[in-house]
């Protein structure tokens, strides 16, 4: 089974996120469960929201404690919540940044990828300047940094369940496959 | 066909495949997605349906106390407060004999305010009359509360389908969805046997003295004593249909298990992962899902543990001065039989704490250990008291 936790802030996606990665893959064949954390959601603040995969059916049913993966989709966050509690060694960190984070040190065990969701959606229109909606952009990413589901079965979910501009975020979505960049492994990137 | 969707939009959805006429509802955490779609498939049309905003829960109850007394199906839905506020009406329905069928989304009562999953909501409601079936996941969420339409207008009672608050309600996962005609074949439309009529004047639920009361409620209880075995035949007919049964009571590998774990809800699920990793380490384990608490399933629940020689019962819920209250209804229901399992009650879970498998399998290990409960009720998880400067 693997698990992955979002993190976002209330208003910018994050639940819709982890809900439309869970219908994308599904359709590439998975048992899928995803759930927020379960509590009262205020606009801005700090939220986050799961995602379980497996191959057959999943019983869990707990809050998720030591996530495979994270995706993080502010990266004000990084300075406020602990992302990598819990997080297994050697899973992957997708952060919404230009750059990666100078300080490295506390994510040694881990893999890194980065895009710049916040250009993408400004891009696209997609919210406002400073209020942009970067879910669909992290879902395009996050496809092309586990190498699945395939990208149709992310624009695809995209298209039958985001209300406004699907196309936008479709193109969103594309964009970040195209352009994530994958670091990998923190400890080799920073004796590079 | 499968679809990716919210546990409370699969009861929902089996809502809308019932072909309900009236739906009134005040709205409560964690029980507003379920009648928020339900309001917009009957503003768009997809379910064509009487959709009735009140201003109290106790008001939802009354007005389809009225719609079912004139003869046609009716639902709603509702969690903890909103239950409690009910409650004079709920013993109303059920002494009406009136197949209402309403979602209870398990929260915690307050003070201090939680809306987080805790039974203690609807167990506190076990002497009003209704049927109440506890649910595992959406899939069963869907399932049970297509065939509580079937179950209430076959025994005239109303049913209460109950699921966990988040861990149930608020999680998306993949729920097989029947196609209309499907379950109109499953569900034909309600006939009354008895309804308001203009045509055909009479009274309702008057003065009922000594010498008929009793017999009104012996009539009720031979109507639940009839449920279980009504259920079994619906679940005949639903899996031939949809290939999926359920059961008032479930038994996972009780055959040859010295220690059985009963459980409900969602804890149900996680249970069935700890049941598979302890019996590769060679223990005899078993498993009791609990789905019916009324009718209490007597015979069914002394079948799969007469050979267990200890249960160990998982109660998300108390009983102030007595204790869980699962376990108080299953010590009861054995107490008669010559040889009977030790009966271990285990608190845990309440006010939403994540019951998770270190804290199942501690309960397992606990009992295993132990000669005799070492108390009424084992709390679990409970946080240690700061030690004294």
């Amino acid at each position: 089974m693997i698990e992955v936790r979002f993190h976002g802030r209330g208003g910018q996606g994050t639940v819709v996120a982890s809900i439309l990665m869970a219908k994308a893959f599904f359709q590439a064949g998975y048992y899928v469960q995803s759930f927020p954390l379960f509590g009262v959601e205020r606009r801005g603040a700090p939220v986050e929201a799961y995602l379980r995969l497996d191959k057959t059916k999943i019983l869990m049913r707990t809050n998720v404690y030591t996530p495979d993966h994270v995706v993080v989709l502010d990266p004000t966050l990084l300075e406020g919540v602990d992302i990598t509690r819990g997080l297994k060694p050697g899973g992957w960190i997708l952060i919404n940044a230009p750059e990666p984070p100078t300080d490295l040190r506390a994510f040694a065990t881990y893999k890194l990828a980065h895009v710049d969701a916040t250009r993408i959606a400004i891009a696209h229109r997609l919210g406002t300047r400073t209020h942009p909606i970067v879910n669909t952009a992290m879902m395009g990413a996050f496809a092309r940094v586990l190498g699945e589901p395939p990208l149709e079965t992310v624009t695809e979910a995209i298209r039958e369940e985001v209300p406004t501009k699907p196309d936008a975020n479709m193109a969103a979505a594309r964009e970040a496959y195209e352009s994530v960049v994958l670091l990998g492994p923190v400890a080799e990137a920073a004796s590079a | 066909m499968k679809k990716v969707v919210e546990g409370s939009h699969a009861v929902s959805e089996a809502v809308r495949l019932a072909r309900v006429d009236v739906i009134s509802a005040y709205p409560i955490t964690p029980q507003t997605h379920i009648v928020e779609l339900l309001s917009e498939y009957c503003s768009d049309g997809t379910l064509n349906a009487r959709f009735l905003r009140v201003e109290s829960e106790h008001s939802a109850m009354a007005a389809l106390i009225g719609a079912a007394s004139a003869g046609v199906r009716t639902f709603t839905a509702t969690s903890s407060q909103g239950l409690a506020l009910m409650h004079e009406l709920l013993h109303w329905a059920a002494g009406a004999r009136l197949p209402i069928v309403m979602a209870e989304v398990n929260r915690a009562l307050a003070p201090g305010w939680n809306i987080w999953t805790e039974q203690t909501d609807s167990l506190a409601q076990r002497d009003t009359g209704w049927i109440q079936l506890y649910c595992e996941d959406a899939q069963e969420a869907l399932d049970t509360t297509l065939q509580a339409f079937r179950l209430a207008e076959t025994v005239h009672l109303p049913v209460m389908v109950v699921l966990d608050a988040f861990f149930l309600s608020h999680t998306y996962e993949p729920v097989d969805i029947p196609e209309p005609e499907e379950a109109d074949r499953f569900l034909p439309p309600f006939q009354p046997a008895f309804c308001l009529d203009t045509e055909n004047p009479a009274a309702f639920n008057q003065l009922a003295p000594p010498n008929a009361y009793m017999e009104m409620r012996r009539s009720m209880q031979d109507a639940m004593e009839s449920a279980l075995d009504v259920l079994d035949a619906i679940e005949d007919d639903y899996e031939r249909l949809f290939g999926r049964r359920y059961g008032a009571v479930e038994a996972v590998h009780c055959d040859d298990a010295d220690i059985i774990l009963v459980t409900s809800g969602t804890i149900t699920s996680t249970s069935r992962l700890v049941l598979r990793q302890l019996r590769e380490k060679g223990e005899k384990v078993g498993l009791v899902k609990m789905k019916a608490f009324r009718p209490f399933p007597f015979e069914a629940l002394r079948i799969h543990t007469a050979h267990a020689k200890k249960l160990a019962v998982i109660d998300r819920n108390f009983s102030f001065g007595a204790g869980g209250i699962f376990a108080q209804e299953i010590r009861s229901a054995l107490c008669n039989l010559a040889r009977r399992p030790l009966v271990f009650g285990y608190v845990a879970g309440l006010g939403g704490r994540d019951v998770t498998t270190d804290v199942i399998e501690d309960i397992y290990w606990r009992t295993k250990t132990s000669a005799h409960p070492e108390a009424e009720s084992i709390w679990i998880g409970l946080h240690q008291p700061a030690p004294a400067a």
